[in-house]
């Protein structure tokens, strides 16, 4: 477990410093133009230019560039998304403050979508199994095509269309930063954004679930529970479900890590000043600090939650070792 | 004659599906009297499994048409209901399957996994059924049976998988244990432990026994009696003896010959030709009479029917007894 556990850091860390180099490449140095031009503005006088060209170390060679960038995303105190660096070139806050204060908004989004999905597309998918080909199952499969073709963009624009305009059940879209992350939850800000980011998952989840099930209760040990005896409720709730859901873990760890980093299209529609926003502003206001510590944090969580994962799915198959 | 544990008779199981009628078992009669054993003997989608599978209940009206009477202790079990159907299937009939690696769940302990076939047909506490467990694991010769109990199925090698689903099948001392296909996924020198395992706790749990193969050579030392079965049918039917030195049907002789002997210099076996018959178009006639080296016109027009040839010796074939005794002569024994 402890050699286990050092192997999968240093891997984790090689993937985390191949996804910073990308990321530098891609999104500082590849663009074309100055980026000290931008930064200064469009009437900024030669001197100006090569004061802010120093002040963020363009005039340096891009080795250097790129470990000062580097440097910022050491989880060392001092070093991690540190002012020097990691300050944005828009708005001039520390990029670090900036998504400590966003990140809630996204957490919130991201918990209570997945909370939906899985109370969704769990039981829809066990009882579309359970009583296969039945009209149950039929229009489960119906929801799950529906929901998995829809995007989300138009789905979030049809809820707000439909119980805002249209009905008024629901609150104007819109959360200002700032505001108070809990009671946003109770005027009911985030429902619609939760439905939108659910109903994509939730009838994905179902579909596999569905599968799931229907594979495991034709294995030949759920016919061997059968010749025990046992009741079909324990067959399938016991024996069949403890099989089909085991996957499932592994693919909600790595779905919740992923809407963590920033539910992009759902935080823009719905007006959400999350992770996602954020990181699509800054790429518009071509704001490379803000990106670089954006990605390098939307890449630990799925990182570390591929770690979590593999723990805990050694915790519920016992036929995997962490070796 | 005493009133036989089980009595099979005139059953019939059909699988209706998209391409048609699937007859898997199509009249078949069988019985078995305490303590015995019955090898069921035939090759793959014969129909063995399916008839035993019907017998345990796990095939059920509701997946298939099913007509005919399986009699067990005096008591009709097609037409008893789930609940009481399940209160037999595992305590007083029992089931081990052909494939130890994959029969019993990867996620629960072994010991956990036989304590749950006690507990659900005896009133006892979990801790009694697990010991009840361990006890078992060590009557079916697992060796340091506390430490297995408590080990997962992958931590079995495939005997001792099957070793444990014995244990599992045994834990509720049943009157019958049907045992498809119980070596076939395993070593040879696997197998003939297992099969001495089987018969040994036979007695010692005064069980009767239904063994499933295809592979005559291994129900030769364990049975009493042996029913063939081609495409849904009993082809032949008698004492293990009939069958291995008077076989009256031309496919239990393809069976015999292409047995390897030792201490037999043979070039190569000989096998049956064809294939076996597609459940959904069965041959007119005997369905074995494409295959059949002996069939004439007859054949391929009338089912021919299982007719006693001695007591219990019963064969389904149009040759006449001399001609058949004939060919048993010239041709089959001569090469033993």
């Amino acid at each position: 477990m402890g050699r286990y556990l050092i192997r999968r850091t240093l891997f984790m860390i090689l993937v985390l410093w191949i996804i910073s180099l990308a990321t530098f490449f891609i999104f500082v140095k590849l663009p074309p133009g100055d980026p000290a031009r931008r930064l200064a503005g469009k009437g900024a006088s030669p001197e100006t230019l090569a004061i802010v060209r120093h002040n963020v170390g363009l005039d340096r060679p891009i080795w250097v560039q790129y470990s000062r960038f580097a440097k910022g995303l050491v989880p060392f105190p001092g070093w991690f998304l540190n002012e020097q660096v990691y300050y944005s070139w828009s708005n001039r806050v520390a990029v670090k403050d900036e998504i400590i204060r966003r990140f809630p908004y996204t957490a919130v989004l991201t918990i209570g979508a997945t909370i939906l999905w899985l109370a969704i597309g769990i039981p829809i998918g066990i009882l579309s199994a359970v009583k296969r080909r039945s009209v149950a199952d039929r229009s489960a499969m119906v929801f799950a095509l529906v929901g998995v073709s829809m995007p989300t963009f138009w789905l979030g624009l049809l809820l707000i269309f439909v119980f805002y305009y249209q009905l008024g059940w629901a609150p104007p879209t819109g959360i200002n930063i700032g505001a108070n992350w809990w009671d946003s939850i109770w005027q009911g800000k985030y429902i619609l954004a939760w439905i939108t980011l659910a109903v994509t998952s939730a009838a994905f989840y179902t579909r596999v679930v569905r599968s799931n099930m229907l594979e495991t209760m034709s294995e030949d040990y759920i016919r061997t529970a059968r010749a025990k005896g046992l009741s079909e409720r324990t067959v399938t709730y016991k024996h069949g479900l403890r099989a089909s859901l085991t996957p499932v873990v592994t693919m909600v760890g790595l779905d919740f890590a992923t809407l963590l980093g920033g539910a992009v299209i759902t935080e823009q529609v719905f007006s959400i000043p999350g992770l996602g926003v954020y990181a699509l502003n800054s790429l518009y206001l071509t704001d490379f600090p803000a990106v670089m510590g954006v990605t390098i944090v939307a890449a630990v969580f799925i990182v570390v939650a591929n770690l979590l994962v593999d723990i805990v799915y050694a915790f519920l198959d016992p036929r995997v070792r962490l070796t | 004659m005493p009133e036989p544990l089980l009595e099979v008779k005139d059953l019939h199981v059909h699988f209706p599906t998209d391409d048609g009628l699937v007859k898997a078992v199509d009249g078949i009669s069988y019985s078995i009297q305490p303590g015995e054993t019955l090898g069921i003997v035939g090759e793959s989608g014969s129909g063995k499994s399916v008839s035993s599978l019907t017998v345990m209940g796990l095939v059920t009206r509701k997946q298939a048409d099913i007509s005919g009477d399986v009699v067990f202790e005096g008591q009709e079990l097609l037409d008893l209901p789930a609940d009481e159907m399940r209160k037999i299937r595992g305590a007083k009939i029992s089931m081990i399957f052909q494939d130890p690696m994959t029969s019993l769940h990867p996620y629960y302990r072994v010991g956990d996994q036989i304590a749950e076939a006690i507990l659900q047909h005896r009133d006892v506490s979990k801790k009694e059924a697990f010991a009840q467990a361990v006890e078992m694991l060590d009557r079916v010769r697992i060796a340091q049976p506390k430490d297995r109990a408590r080990q997962y199925p992958h931590e079995f090698s495939g005997g001792m998988r099957q070793r444990a689903m014995i244990a599992m099948a045994l834990s509720l001392n049943p009157d019958l244990l049907i045992a498809d296909e119980p070596t076939t996924a395993l070593d040879v020198t696997v197998q003939a432990q297992i099969l001495e395992l089987i018969g040994t706790l036979k007695h010692e749990f005064n069980a009767a026994v239904i063994i499933i193969t295809h592979d005559l050579g291994v129900v030769a030392e364990h049975c009493d009696n042996i029913a063939v079965m081609y495409a849904g049918k009993i082809a032949e039917y008698g004492r293990t003896d009939d069958i291995y030195y008077r076989p009256h049907h031309p496919y239990t002789w393809g069976l015999l010959q292409s047995i390897p002997r030792l201490g037999e210099v043979t070039e190569r076996l000989t096998p049956i030709p064809g294939l076996p018959p597609s459940l959904i178009h069965v041959p007119s006639g005997c369905a074995f009479n494409p295959r059949c080296a002996y069939a004439f016109d007859r054949c391929r027009k009338d089912v021919p029917e299982l007719l006693p040839i001695d007591g219990h010796h019963a064969s389904a074939c149009h040759l006449s007894l001399a001609d058949k005794d004939r060919i048993l002569q010239e041709e089959v024994l001569v090469d033993r």
